[in-house]
């Protein structure tokens, strides 16, 4: 099963504004990029025709595993607001 | 200080085990307490492997067998050693009732309710941005949108608890402390849950499961029965997924394919995908437990105790011993740091901290042998059973000589000295 029918278990009430903020120029610099594996929901992918990362935090699960992996430790991480991110059903 | 206009006893940061058992505990002694829960009900940002243990429950929820939203009465311990297409499992069955499965969702919520009903201001989908200190104390927390005060703030925010680290009470986790789990909740007709695991009514299995897809690492796959749907997940510690690009999902996909597991999946259907962090430094990671005006309790405070499982125990008892230590705190009028150890000295002479020391060494030795004992012997014990169910012309003895000729020559015969010399340590400093 492929990481999108999962994700599409979940209910979610995205914010406008992102709550993972990376310092992209960091980002340009990090070698192992070890975000775009290591989220369980995909949230970082490298896009290399622009060198530049991209956040989907819609699909976050707030688990936190990038802020204590980030490499470079250049990762703004905070809780969605409280009406905002992932409600888990089951848990 | 000032007197505040919405100033409380107590304030608690996030309603998971920890928080809720504290809140009903200072509400039971009369106490004022608001939690604070950033989600929009207790429980819906919690993720947990699937256990609670009856004991520890009691403590708090004297009648939650009757009235709690429970699944599943745990009665069957699995331990599944998989091999890469073969396993070996050894199973500890007994009627009993020392642990059940439950969704946190619904748990979690209902246990709130309780608490609210003992007298516990519950808001929820707010965030505790940070937390408000005045001359070395601290005295309250800022959300989104206002200010609370309290004598006492007690942090019951989880394995990131960011407000830990404002304080200073905590460093940043490093990768090899702390599993990354990812686990998914299968719908399955809850007669088949049944056949498959050999249960009758609400009888629940427990799967533990090692190697397989997690062969060499340092991670663990489980299985818990729900009343109509099963729980399989993983944890695998952060360093190992960073430094060899693995993902976690695609891990638990193999799992879930391993033919010892899939099985017992068959025909079900996703119900929910969640991913959750799990603290595993053990005993030497825990951060300080107090400061003046704020304790740590639960996975804020790293308290779990990742050989046996366990976890929702440590928090709910760690936060009824915070909660008790506030009630002494509140009748003395004194929140200092000194008057608030009294929750560490709780804590020192409860299982909790014992049962941690116990396993201090426990991760030091798994990370430094993890090659030998999560793959080499995992391999070998299937090994040993493939070895002795062959029936192939082969004289037994000759098989016996070769199986035990192979654990000298295998691997370099220094390797075998290092796992011998890790063991006596290990069991040294857990018995001794």
């Amino acid at each position: 099963m492929n990481l999108d029918k999962k994700l599409y278990t979940l209910k979610y009430s995205p914010d406008t504004e992102s709550h993972l903020k990376p310092d992209f120029e960091q980002c340009k610099l990090c070698i192992t990029k070890c975000c775009v594996n290591i989220c369980p929901a995909q949230v970082y992918e490298w896009n290399e025709e622009t060198q530049e990362l991209i956040v989907n935090f819609e699909n976050c699960l707030e688990c936190g595993a990038c802020r204590i992996a980030c490499e470079r430790q250049c990762l703004n991480w905070q809780y969605p607001k409280g009406t905002k991110g992932v409600t888990f059903k089951q848990g | 200080m000032l007197k505040r206009e919405n100033k409380t006893d107590v304030i608690i940061v996030g309603a998971g085990p920890a928080g809720i058992s504290c809140a009903i505990t200072l509400a039971r002694a009369g106490k004022e307490v608001i939690l604070i829960e950033r989600g929009l009900f207790a429980g819906s940002k919690n993720v947990f492997g699937g256990a609670i243990y009856t004991q520890a429950t009691k403590e708090i929820f004297p009648n939650f067998e009757t009235e709690a939203p429970i699944e599943r009465r745990n009665i069957e311990h699995n331990f599944a050693i998989l091999g890469e297409e073969d396993s070996t499992t050894i199973t500890y069955r007994k009627n009993d009732n020392s642990s059940y499965s439950v969704i946190r969702a619904k748990f979690d919520r209902w246990a709130a309710e309780e608490a609210k009903k003992a007298g516990a201001y519950i808001v929820e989908e707010t965030v505790v941005r940070e937390l408000i200190k005045e001359k070395n104390q601290v005295i309250g927390v800022k959300t989104e949108l206002e200010e609370y005060f309290a004598d006492i703030v007690i942090l019951a925010d989880g394995v990131n608890s960011l407000l830990a680290k404002q304080i200073g009470l905590r460093k940043d986790i490093d990768t090899k402390d702390v599993a990354l789990s990812v686990k998914e909740v299968i719908k399955l007709d809850n007669q088949i849950i049944n056949q498959r695991f050999k249960l009758k009514d609400n009888e629940g299995a427990i799967v533990e499961i090692f190697g397989g897809p997690m062969l060499g690492m340092l991670g663990l796959g489980f299985m818990y029965t729900n009343t109509d749907s099963v729980t399989i997940g993983l944890g695998i510690t952060l360093n190992e997924l960073a430094e060899n690009n693995y993902r976690p999902y695609e891990i638990l996909e193999k799992l879930k394919q391993h033919p010892t597991i899939a099985p017992l999946i068959e025909g079900g259907t996703l119900k929910e995908y969640s991913a959750h962090l799990i603290p595993e430094g053990g005993y030497k990671k825990i951060p300080k437990l107090c400061d003046n005006g704020v304790m740590i309790i639960g996975d804020a405070a790293m308290l779990v105790n990742n050989l046996h499982w366990e976890g929702t125990n440590l928090a709910m008892i760690s936060g009824k011993l915070a909660a008790e230590t506030a009630v002494e705190a509140i009748d003395k009028n004194d929140f200092s740091k000194k008057t608030l150890s009294n929750y560490e000295k709780k804590l020192k002479k409860s299982f909790i901290l014992k049962d941690l020391k116990t396993y201090r060494e426990l991760m030091d030795v798994m990370h430094s042998r993890k090659n030998a004992f999560l793959c080499y012997y995992m391999k070998k014990i299937n090994a040993f059973f493939e070895m002795f169910t062959s029936v192939n012309g082969i004289p037994k003895k000759e098989n016996y000589h070769k199986f035990i000729k192979s654990i000298f020559t295998d691997r370099k015969i220094s390797e075998l000295f290092k796992d011998i010399w890790a063991i006596v340590k290990l069991l040294w400093s857990i018995l001794i």
